[in-house]
């Protein structure tokens, strides 16, 4: 398997500011995605994962080491990964359809078909968001939505372009367990179908082990990967799997870990 | 908002009283006044009774609506370049966090300039007359109007932003599909703060060098002391304010009416 994302002995120091002096939030951080592959990566929290996000989607540079993203250096932002947060950030004014067809207008590959091809992106998008469990909602704005609905859009959104990265932070976190469950399940049917790689940011172990191939797990800040852990359950999961001894015992290493970095 | 109330208020009472409430304190407001200069024996060249000011209006009422309509002009030529030069300026200052920091100061300073200080050097420029009293109302009105959009453009959300970055977005992208749209609510909010403003301008311009509108015929009608006069100027500019305020909440409404359904910016 080829890497997708390669990230070789990154240091990244945010520079001081108002007052604020300078944080090295990373250093000497080694991780390499795989194409394809579904990744967790879980630590203490400040200690560096929303910034390993930035670092892969070109958002940051490093300050020492290198990105490569599908073979290339980066030095820029690499223009194809779709994002989604804990935040799920809608623009009010728009429709959940035309949110979720956001990227489409700004991806350089679609921009000058979107609208020559707008009633099939139309129809893409309603599928994407019936595919998550929000039939009709296209024609609501995100407001109306309740927060997990919203968050369900965000997801469609992240992947309207059908970008070859998905980069998803704490996207869960504000939600409750029955919603978080169902969301879990939904990802794990798009990684299955879409063959789209995924890098997901969590402070939930469970959700880390139930859904990724391999977990890295982090230090506390400046941040670097300790531990590396592939997680050997067979796919695809159910959520009954989440109750086994062979699912809690990862669980609970992984809780031990950062235990262990916290100190 | 108000209209919530209104449904819940309505029907019960079957009078609707937040509708009426305006109109029940305004005209409140003036019996008081009324009894009171009445009651008091106020001399009417210290305080008119309303009764005096309406005779007053009837009196000097082809003169007042003259210079009422000079004054609406002026103040709405001065308030449209305000709104022309402020969103412009306020979308370059946002543009960049950087032209933000440098400008932000260098604002602030024009705008603590009383402009009272402004007026003569305007007359100096331009002469006595109408062009002062236009260019006051759009000093005194552009600042908000260029603060809210600037703002409006600055405080767009990181992740917003990061999400459109890492789809190869260019600045422009992201300040027409995110930034503009989402000044929008600042800006048409901020026109209601910078209409009152313009109405200050040039009547403040017209008090010192004109020869028309509501402050030149205030000080004139002043000098002669027709104090209920001077009380019936004072009450046109309230009513073509509070006119021009409700036509420009009407277009805010109108405009951005999704920023108050979706509690945007509260
Ligand atoms: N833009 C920034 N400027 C300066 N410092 C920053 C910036 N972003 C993050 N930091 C600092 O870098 C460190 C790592 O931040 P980061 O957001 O990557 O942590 P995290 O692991 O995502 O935390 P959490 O789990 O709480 O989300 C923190 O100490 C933070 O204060
Ligand atoms: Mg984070």
């Amino acid at each position: 398997m080829t890497a997708l994302v390669e990230i070789e002995n990154v240091s990244l120091r945010y520079r001081a500011q108002a007052g604020v002096e300078s944080t090295l939030a990373v250093e000497g951080l080694d991780l390499s995605v795989a194409k394809g592959e579904f990744v967790a990566v879980v630590g203490p929290s400040g200690c560096g994962k929303s910034t390993l996000m930035k670092l892969a989607t070109g958002l940051q540079f490093p300050t020492r080491g290198s990105v490569t993203v599908a073979g290339q250096k980066v030095n820029g932002p690499v223009s194809m990964a779709g994002m989604a947060f804990q935040n799920p950030v809608m623009l009010p004014w728009r429709l959940t359809r035309d949110n979720v067809l956001l990227p489409l207008e700004v991806v350089a590959k679609h921009r000058r078909s979107f609208r020559r091809d707008k009633a099939a992106h139309h129809q893409h998008a309603d599928e994407l968001l019936a595919s998550v469990g929000l039939e009709g909602a296209g024609d609501k704005y995100p407001w109306q939505l309740s927060g997990g609905m919203q968050q369900r859009a965000s997801l469609c959104r992240a992947l309207i372009h059908k970008p070859d990265l998905l980069m998803l932070d704490e996207p869960f976190g504000a939600l409750d367990a029955f919603t978080r469950e169902e969301l879990w399940c939904v990802i794990r049917d798009l990684h299955a179908e879409q063959g789209v790689t995924v890098v997901l940011v969590t402070h939930d172990l469970r959700e880390a082990v139930f859904l990724a191939d391999k977990i890295f797990v982090m230090s506390a800040r400046p941040g670097r990967i300790i531990e590396t852990r592939l997680v050997d359950i067979p796919k695809p999961r159910e959520l009954d799997v989440t109750y086994t001894p062979e699912f809690a015992d990862i669980v609970q290493e992984l809780r031990g870990y950062i235990a262990e970095a916290r100190q | 908002m108000t209209e919530h109330i209104d449904e819940e208020l309505a029907p019960r009472s079957g009078i609707n009283w937040i509708r009426l409430a305006p109109w029940i304190c305004t005209i409140g407001l003036f019996v008081i006044w009324e009894i009171a200069v009445k009651l008091f024996d106020v001399p009417y060249y210290i305080l008119p009774a309303p009764t005096r000011i309406w005779g007053a209006i009837v009196e000097f009422g082809p003169a007042l609506w003259r210079n009422s309509i000079q004054t609406l002009w002026t103040t709405m030529a001065g308030f449209l370049i305000a709104i022309i030069f402020g969103l412009a300026l306020g979308l370059f200052i946002g543009w960049d966090r950087r032209i933000y920091a440098g400008l932000y100061p260098l604002m602030i300073g024009f705008n603590s300039i009383p402009k009272v200080a402004v007026v003569p050097i305007l007359v100096l420029w331009f002469g006595a007359g109408w062009v002062p009293a236009v260019l006051t109302a759009f000093l005194i009105s552009f600042f908000p109007i260029v603060v809210n959009v600037a703002t409006g453009l600055a405080t767009i959300e990181p992740e917003m932003e990061d999400v459109l970055r890492a789809l190869g977005a260019k600045k422009f992208d992201i300040m027409t599909k995110v930034g503009i749209p989402r000044s929008l609510p600042y800006f048409f909010g901020s026109l209601k703060v910078a209409i009152t403003l313009a109405f200050i301008g040039s009547v403040l311009s017209e008090t010192i060098a004109a020869n028309s509108g509501l402050g030149h015929m205030m000080l004139t009608a002043q000098a002669n002391f027709e104090v209920p006069l001077v009380f019936a100027c004072l009450i046109a500019l309230a009513v073509e304010g509070i006119g021009m305020y409700a036509v420009m909440a009407w277009l805010e409404q109108r405009m951005t009416g999704w920023a108050h359904r979706s509690g945007f910016s509260q």
